[in-house]
């Protein structure tokens, strides 16, 4: 790849061609000040926070936006771009509450921290705050218009890479907002819960539902007991949260921290997960030898699930019918786990650790998420409130020591904890789908074509002889394009061009999620995603159907993977839902 | 067939709208009456652009200009005029210089101007091709499909000097040739008709009057930079510029001029219409091109430019009508005819909707270089009613106001920046002593406002705050902090709004502080509106030695707040008044004032 050669304030630096003046001035050591701009997204180029001057020219340029050329001099910091970027700051917050002290983002705002690094002592300006009441009528996300800087990230997350449009920009001018279209409740629109829109907003203005009480209520309640599990990407994702790099595993201070929390039984998320390949693996293979409708279409993902059913409903035939691993794990906490510790499952007060804002609905999606005669999950923590939760209760969690999580529901394989990555759950399912097709194991267990970044990962697993042409999609608005295939190929009577497609509606898969830690960009992604890949190859027990408690599970209760109590308890029906509710 | 007359119809929006429809189907119900419906071809043309004087019916080859004429003065032009061959003195336009009878381009309005842009308007009838290939049209299509390269056509767009009409004054060869290199199967061609500035009408009239010279230039374009489809994107409220061009679009299909293999060429080439819904904001490019693509209409950080990544992310080439309007006689009368038009960085003509307290209001198209007094007040006739003079603003929302010191600037690109505004689209509205230059500023600055797409933090928060800064000034409770403030956010606007519409609103504000900065002094200091506009700052006040006691002032005014008997010195209430200003204007022996 060509490259250029420009100067930033005088320093010479060299660049790969079409790197923005953005990226060019972070590579010779410069910070431009944005608030609009993240590495997710096309530079949009509201916030007016980015602008430089090249020499020679009056034009004021946005760094975001423009790329470096050949020759170019750019000045990106100097007394009239302070001024300008003050004051532009200062008119920000002339419509933003002061109320720091009180918000979510507290600390980690990006708008508190440009405020704290321009210095800003005073507003100038007439302070105009808008007076649009929170939506809360989302389990997962509320809306509060009164924070919002209208920089726009939410909305192009929620169209451009979601793929979801249930946020708009409504209104112009000094009245425009970002909602739902037709001002309706979000969770009238066609919102899938995925939480991207609350990662990626720079300030409070969109928010996980934090229900730190309600755990609090449970744990406090001498008449409940509460049991715990904690998802995969869990455990790379709560480390951030410390101050750990990113990527770091700690799962066992996890467990401890929860054991000081005053949970009874600490599960894993991860045994889930081995269960789910289990169940999805015999339904995948069943599909494949018994001319099944083919794609199967993974269902981990409830925001993902959520998405089908608003705007794919008549290929719902095609989406496993298995659940979720931690709705499979909260169903096994009532019943199997309840009966084995003797604990009355009406008393017993189940908590999921999750990256994930869509999870907090999925607990109530439908009467089969009550199969266990209880709601199967009662609460679900995302990790940032996590992370708040520890810090409140007075725990170092950088100091814990590490313990266990308890059995049989603490046991996990590798396969199970990197479903918390892209690609983790087909890797996860060829495992073990390999040795229940053709009897053997596979001899490589490292799949590495349907790891990594790529949007689309399409590839060809030999089993044996028999070719599985698989497919992973990450970020929901790659997945349009896969199904309008397999709709075309459905029309047509014809077969799909895929046996098995593994969907994550958020980039880079639960890593990232909407519950995770603020902040990711490609960069974290990765290096949350090597942490459980690195925790998989030093992992024991690296296939789901080796996990000796999940074949206790099968021989003790389950019988048989897809039994007639396994259907049960392990899985659902989807149904069409309307993408907005008039 | 030769006809004996012809009679010209003016149907612009601005004389339709004052019945000139009617009086076209009563002069050939006219005609019909005195069996002469085949001696006299009557025909509807685009705009006159003496708008003032409208609705304007032109009869030759007597070349009678008939002016203000109503749908029953048909009757008279057919019999009087045509039948018996006697003007219609009552309709003539008073062309002052010579006798009733001279020749229109005798009339005072038109005598500075020269038409390029508008050469067809009010000559043919829109609605016919073969009118406008009777007047050279479509000859240039030819020459550039035939003649010559790309190369050559760029080349003479440059020697030819033209610049955008738009408003930026971009050199129209370069958007061209930079389209041209771009490396991409796909690329469009794009029209941009979003006019929007308040008092602006040059581009609908260019529209409504002449449609083929648009359609001709950008099959031009596309030949050049080797694009097969275009889009005219036009707000919805032009119909009547919409219809024509539709006809216009349709005749060019039947006679091979737009299509597949234009004139046998090879060369594929055809327009769609794309109806804007009427946001300001959507004439700036980006954003245009955003609505183009069914998106809001949000304008995108440049670079890149339209140029490289443009409609659907293609290289695109988007001019403004006026632009396009001038394509086909630089490269039918050449480059060498064009640049000798103007000045030295700015050739051509250019098209002003001269508005405001001005006698002759309308379409002026003069060649570069023309002073502001010359269109003022030999075209514009002056200041109407007699007043003085105080300020124009040219460039619309965008630019500035310009004082009686700068009347001889020589109207270029270059000249206008720097007296302090612009040229923009082309709006030039004339103040007078009357008017304020806060509330002025007030006017334009909440134009902007309103118009505001909300993208971006510098435009959406600076200019409601702008807006509500002068708000307080005009009701009195300005201070001097808020020159200040306004002059700090002015300054960043400028600097960090994303495109043109937020960088310039500010200007009405910044350019007027420059020249009347005594003004708003006026309004903080001493809480007084000089010009009597400022309802807040300014009262009503009944002198005792002019009031007859007549008793009208009393009778009309809304609130009741004027009492006083009959033949005796009326009081007005102050605590009453609203200030509507109702007495000052009725009163007939000046008794009012206003303090």
């Amino acid at each position: 790849m060509s490259t250029v050669n420009i100067k930033i304030n005088g320093n010479p630096v060299e660049v790969s061609e079409g790197t923005t003046i953005l990226h060019a001035a972070r590579q010779a050591g410069y910070k431009i000040p944005t608030l609009c701009y993240h590495d997710d997204l096309v530079p949009f180029g509201s916030c007016g926070l980015c602008i430089v001057k090249q020499e020679g020219s009056s034009k004021i340029i946005r760094a975001c936006a423009a790329a470096a050329f050949e020759g170019m001099s750019i000045i990106t910091h100097d007394p009239e771009l302070f001024e300008v970027r003050k004051t532009i700051l200062e008119m920000i917050l002339s419509t933003h509450p002061s109320s720091c002290l009180t918000c979510i983002r507290n600390g980690e705002c990006e708008l508190q921290d440009l405020a704290a690094e321009f210095g800003i002592r005073e507003q100038p300006f007439e302070v105009r705050l808008s007076d649009r009441p929170k939506d809360t009528s989302s389990a997962s996300i509320v809306l509060d218009p009164e924070k919002c800087i209208k920089c726009g990230r939410c909305v192009q997350v929620c169209q451009d890479l979601q793929g979801v449009f249930a946020l708009e920009f409504i209104g112009r001018g000094d009245e425009t907002i970002m909602a739902p279209a037709a001002m309706l409740k979000l969770e009238d629109s066609p919102c899938v819960r995925c939480g991207q829109c609350v990662v990626h907003c720079p300030v409070g203005a969109i928010y996980e539902k934090d229900e730190i009480a309600a755990f609090r209520e449970a744990i406090n309640d001498p008449d409940k007991q509460v049991v715990v599990q904690i998802a995969p990407s869990i455990r790379v994702g709560l480390s951030e949260s410390f101050g750990l790099p990113a990527g770091t595993v700690t799962t066992k201070k996890i467990y401890t921290a929860l054991r000081k929390l005053g949970a009874v039984a600490i599960h894993d998320t991860n045994f889930g997960a081995d269960l789910t390949i289990m169940e999805e693996g015999s339904e995948l293979v069943g599909r494949l030898t018994n001319g099944g409708a083919l794609p199967q279409l993974t269902s981990c993902c409830p925001a993902w699930v959520d998405y089908i059913e608003k705007y794919y409903p008549d290929l719902l035939e095609y989406v496993s019918s298995a659940k979720s691993p931690m709705q499979m794990v909260g169903a096994v906490q009532k019943t199997f786990y309840a009966e084995q510790m003797k604990i009355d499952p009406a008393k017993m007060f189940t908590v999921a650790i999750m990256p994930c804002t869509a999870k907090k609905y999925e607990t109530v999606r439908d009467e089969s998420m009550y199969s266990s005669g209880f709601q199967d999950v009662d609460l679900v923590l995302t990790t940032r409130e996590f992370a708040r939760l520890i810090k409140s209760s007075g725990i170092d969690f950088l100091s814990l020591e590490e313990e266990e999580a308890d059995n049989p529901l603490g046991e996990y394989s590798g396969a199970g904890t990197i479903f918390g990555a892209t690609g983790g759950v087909m890797e996860a399912a060829v495992r073990t789908a390999y040795h229940v097709v053709t009897g053997k194991e596979l001899e490589n267990v490292d799949i590495e074509t349907v790891r990594g970044l790529d949007e689309v990962k399409k590839g060809v697993v030999d089993f044996d002889g028999t070719p599985v042409r698989v497919a992973v999609v990450h970020g929901l608005s790659h997945i349009a394009e896969l199904l309008d295939e397999v709709r075309e190929a459905k029309a047509k009577g014809e077969q799909a061009p895929y046996d098995f497609i593994e969907v994550m509606a958020c980039r880079g898969g639960c890593i990232a999620g909407g519950g995770q830690p603020y902040g990711a960009t490609d960069i974290l992604r990765k290096e949350r995603a090597a942490g459980l890949y690195a925790d998989d190859k030093n992992s024991e027990t690296r296939c789901s159907h080796h996990n000796e408690s999940i074949i206790k599970l099968y021989d003790q209760f389950l019988e048989k993977p897809l039994s007639d109590k396994a259907h049960h308890l392990l899985h659902t029906t989807y149904a069409k839902r309307p993408s907005y509710k008039a | 067939m030769a006809f004996r007359n012809y009679i010209l119809v003016c149907g612009g929006t601005a004389c339709e709208s004052i019945k000139s429809e009617q009086i076209y189907q009563n002069l050939i119900t006219a005609c019909k009456e005195h069996g002469i419906a085949d001696e006299v071809q009557i025909v509807k043309t685009g705009c006159f652009g003496f708008c003032e004087q409208g609705p304007i019916v032109k009869v030759l080859p007597e070349d009678a200009f008939y002016v203000k004429v109503k749908p029953e003065d048909a009757a008279d032009i057919i019999a009087e005029h045509v039948v018996k061959g006697r003007q219609v003195e009552r309709l003539l336009y008073d062309k002052k210089s010579s006798t009733r009878h001279a020749r229109v381009e005798d009339i005072q309005f038109y005598q500075k101007q020269f038409r390029i842009v508008l050469r067809n308007c009010g000559f043919i009838d829109p609605e016919s091709i073969d009118e406008y290939i009777a007047r050279e049209g479509y000859q240039a299509l030819e020459r550039a499909l035939f003649e010559m390269t790309s190369e050559e056509i760029i080349e003479e767009l440059r020697n030819s000097g033209l610049r955008g009409r738009g408003g930026a004054g971009f050199p129209t060869w370069m958007k061209w040739n930079f389209t041209r290199q771009a490396k991409n199967d796909i690329k469009y061609v794009v029209c941009n008709a979003d006019e929007g500035d308040p008092g602006a009408y040059m581009d609908r009239s260019t529209l409504e009057g002449d449609p083929h010279s648009v359609l001709e230039a950008m099959t031009i374009c596309g030949k050049t930079i080797g694009a097969h489809k275009g889009y005219i994107y036009i707000r919805a409220e032009y119909p009547l510029a919409i219809n024509r061009l539709e006809i216009a679009m349709k005749q060019a299909r039947e006679y091979g001029l737009l299509g597949t293999d234009i004139l046998g060429s090879g060369f594929d080439f055809d327009i769609e219409i794309r109806l804007g819904a009427g946001a300001f904001v959507c004439g700036e490019e980006t954003a245009l091109l955003q609505s183009i693509e069914g998106k809001r209409g949000m304008p995108q950080p440049r670079p890149p430019f339209p140029a490289i990544k443009g409609l659907w992310g293609k290289p695109t080439v988007i001019n403004n009508v006026e632009t396009w309007a001038n394509i086909p006689v630089i490269i039918s009368r050449g480059a060498s005819w064009f640049s000798k038009i103007g000045t030295s960085d700015s050739k051509g003509t250019k098209v002003f909707a001269l508005t405001g307290k001005i006698r002759n209001s309308g379409l002026v198209e003069v060649p570069m270089g023309t002073t502001l007094r010359d269109i003022i007040f030999d075209i514009g006739g002056g200041i109407a009613g007699n007043k003085k003079f105080k300020a124009v603003q040219t460039g619309g929302p965008s630019g500035g106001v310009l004082t009686e010191e700068y009347l001889d600037t020589p109207i270029d690109f270059g000249s206008l920046v720097k007296a302090g505004s612009m040229m923009g689209s082309g709006g030039m509205i004339v103040m007078d002593e009357d008017d304020c230059i806060v509330d002025v500023a007030k006017f334009y600055l909440d134009f902007s406002v309103d118009e505001s797409c909300g993208k971006c933090a510098p435009c959406r928060i600076g200019g409601k705050s702008l807006a509500r800064i002068l708000e307080k000034i005009t009701k009195g409770n300005g201070t001097l902090q808020d020159i200040t403030t306004m002059e700090a956010i002015g300054e960043a606007m400028k600097k960090g709004s994303l495109c043109a519409l937020g960088q310039t609103t500010p200007n009405p504000i910044l350019s007027t502080l420059d020249h009347f900065r005594d003004e708003y002094l006026a309004h903080i200091v001493d809480k007084k509106c000089p010009a009597g506009k400022c309802k807040d700052l300014i009262s009503y006040w009944i002198l005792e030695d002019k009031c007859t006691g007549c008793t009208v002032c009393g009778r009309k005014c809304p609130v009741g707040a004027i009492t006083g008997a009959r033949k005796e010195v009326h009081v007005i209430d102050q605590n009453a008044c609203t200030q509507c200003g109702v007495c000052y204007e009725v009163c007939r022996f000046d008794a009012i004032e206003i303090r």
